[in-house]
């Protein structure tokens, strides 16, 4: 007979491997999904570019060298990547202007879908949903149906005689921030919805009793407790809109190049692999660093609701 | 003190509340008027759905009545935002922001009024000594008690000094022990500020030992505005006698009324002199009420007879519930003695006496 110490040991064991054996499938996936292609990235970045794309597995430091500094031709000295600098500074400018403009418009949104009764609200949730359905591609298509100087703004503007030549919207900063703003509309809508439906509107009753106004009510109540709903919004709309590729290309005319396309660039025809890993790599401690400073500051402020 | 103890402070003139429309439709308040003293302690009593937190958040401006009029010291405040009105809530929830202080809680209406720091931090600390929460002033409203919540929402609601305070059942979430003893804080708040307080309660003993008034309400309408005592011992109508306390209903042929006063013959033969609920002229038949405690049980031939049904010890006093001769029940509450038992066995043959007074007839 096993004594009762011995049968929990035994237990606590099974208990550790079936952890263990439950939890594989999951780990595998990340580590074959996520970490594995990652590392690859990072390995890429220090390799030598082969001729016709791929790499030669030989170390090399240029690929970072040049995400940051440029070679001169002639001379060999080197100086600061002007061209990329400006490439990222305009990504990430997109990035936080679409942010800000989703957050402009999803805030209201989300407070207007909150705050109807419960059938309805779920109508709404649904409505903000639909554009899920749609290709990105032809959502981005779509805009510029209705942007374009033949398109519905224009045409409608024509005819009732308020403008008298077209405006031109397509092919412009305005188009791609446009654009973005729609598509990434609900990924904003959607966290502040869910915190903003949690929110005990006795509150704002509370508020409004004690000689707050409306806008007080918004700025000192509602505002600080869906900030968990804001803060997750935003970094949903921030990081794939530093990345956004189709938009920026469709609606901007690829007149301004895009991280995305300078990365997908050193993939395609210019061959080289080390630099547009180094790049990619690059983007991502960008937004993790950006990320990190936000939540830290957005922690500061000391909301410990929801 | 107030110099004219009987101004009113609140003023409510023929309000209706209608929610919903078409076929839906319900009259929360169903042309409710009732006045409010300054510096009273006015209770609004009812069972839930009666309408008292309707008519609360009327006054507090949370909703706006369908018809009528609400004056505060003679102005009407029914189509003012709830920021425009000096009149703060204590809410049953307590409704305290979560991502706040104990003591930005309760800062919080004096900022938003625009007062000078200096004078909302002082005012802060005399609040929180007044609630007693001086210690835990820089704790956030999760880290502390539903007792403890309850105080800082009083004292929040009491901080901007309001003209009136509004208090929707803010007793019912607290066990027994904490609020009997909120009770009394509460009397013993109102007392120290001389604000007027409207509470809104569903629980009887609570209204009848806070209140200087209760407001009865039932479906929309006050039914009877009076002290406690008028309340509990002259009950205009069946709904009030029977909502507060235990009550016995009688039959009874009425004759002879005058001067609030009249002669209500039992069915049992017997004639007793009875009080008459106010503005009401009686008919031929009326309901008699007489409270338990007011009618004393004996062995000889009383006011009423029947047999003894039941006895139920309470302790404080024994219940004897008597089956009467005329079919109808009646029960009989006898303050105990420390002898063993009440001096009645059940099947016992019992008169019942009916005191001098004890009696009131209804308006039903």
């Amino acid at each position: 007979m096993a004594t009762a110490e011995e049968v929990a040991k035994a237990a606590e064991r099974r208990d550790v491997r079936d952890r263990w054996l439950l939890s594989a499938p999951a780990l595998l996936v990340i580590l074959l999904a996520a970490t594995g292609p990652l590392l690859i990235v990072l390995v890429y970045s220090f390799l030598t570019p082969g001729a016709y794309g791929d790499v030669k597995w030989q170390f090399s430091p240029d690929a970072w060298v040049s995400v940051f500094m440029e070679r001169d031709i002639f001379d060999d000295t080197l100086s600061l990547a002007a061209a990329h600098v400006t490439i990222f500074w305009r990504s990430i400018k997109l990035a936080v202007v679409t942010t800000l403009a989703t957050l402009a418009l999803g805030f209201p949104t989300a407070y207007f879908m909150a705050t109807r009764s419960e059938k309805t609200r779920d109508l709404w949730l649904f409505l903000i949903t639909i554009p899920f359905w749609t290709n990105l591609l032809i959502r981005t298509f779509a805009v510029l149906q209705i942007i374009r100087n033949e398109g519905i703004i224009n045409t409608i503007l024509l005819k009732l005689g308020i403008i008298s030549a077209p405006i031109q919207i397509l092919y412009t900063d305005t188009a791609i921030l446009i654009g973005m703003a729609y598509v990434y509309l609900p990924l904003m809508v959607l966290p502040i919805y869910a915190s903003m439906e949690k929110l005990d509107f006795r509150l704002v009753e509370a508020g409004y009793d004690l000689y707050a106004t409306r806008f007080k009510v918004l700025r000192k109540i509602i505002f600080p407790l869906v900030k968990p709903g804001v803060i997750a919004g935003s970094i949903l709309v921030f990081i794939p809109a530093l990345g956004a590729y189709v938009t920026p290309v469709v609606l901007g005319g690829g007149k301004n190049m895009m991280l995305s396309n300078l990365i997908e660039l050193q993939f395609g025809q210019g061959r080289n692999w080390p630099l547009g890993s180094a790049l990619s790599i690059t983007v991502m401690v960008i937004v993790m660093l950006a990320l990190l400073a936000y939540v830290r500051n957005a922690g500061k402020s000391g909301v410990r609701h929801g | 003190m107030p110099d004219k103890p009987d101004r009113n402070a609140i003023e409510v003139v023929n309000v209706s509340k209608i929610f919903g429309s078409g076929e839906g439709q319900v009259a929360a308040l169903d042309k409710v008027s009732v006045s409010i003293r300054e510096n009273e302690f006015f209770t609004l009593l009812g069972p839930s759905g009666c309408g008292k937190t309707t008519l609360l958040r009327l006054i507090a401006g949370f909703d706006f009545p369908t018809a009528g009029e609400i004056l505060l010291y003679g102005q009407d405040i029914a189509p003012l935002p709830p920021f425009k009105r000096p009149v703060n809530t204590v809410f049953q929830s307590y409704a305290l922001f979560p991502h706040m202080t104990v003591a930005d809680n309760i800062g919080f209406g004096l900022e938003m009024l625009g007062k000078p720091k200096g004078e909302i931090k002082a005012r802060i600390a005399e609040m929180l000594k007044l609630v007693k929460m001086e210690a835990l002033a820089g704790r956030r409203t999760a880290q502390i008690s539903g007792g403890q919540q309850q105080r800082v929402a009083l004292a929040r609601a009491l901080a901007p000094q309001p003209k009136v305070l509004l208090l929707d059942e803010p007793l019912s979430a607290l066990d027994y022990k904490l609020r009997k003893e909120m009770q009394i804080e509460l009397k013993r708040l109102q007392h120290e500020t001389g604000i007027t307080f409207i509470f809104v309660t569903h629980d009887q003993e609570e209204a009848l030992t806070m209140s200087d008034r209760i407001a009865v309400m039932s479906s929309g309408k006050i039914l009877q505005v009076g002290s406690p005592w008028d309340i509990y011992d002259k009950p205009a109508e069946r709904f009030v006698a029977d909502f507060i306390g235990e009550t016995n209903f009688l039959t009874a042929a009425i004759s002879g009324t005058g001067n609030g006063k009249t002669r209500a013959t039992l069915k049992s033969g017997t004639t007793i002199e009875a009080t008459v609920a106010e503005g009401f002229q009686p008919k031929d038949n009326a309901t008699v009420v007489v409270r338990p405690e007011h009618a004393k049980l004996t062995k000889d031939k009383g006011d009423l007879s029947g047999t003894v049904e039941n006895i139920v010890y309470f302790g404080t006093d024994t219940h004897i519930h008597v089956q009467l001769d005329s079919g109808e029940a009646f029960t009989v509450r006898q303050q105990n003695t420390r002898s063993a038992g009440c001096g009645f066995e059940r099947g016992d043959k019992v008169g019942i006496l009916i005191g001098n007074d004890a009696a009131q007839v209804l308006r039903d």
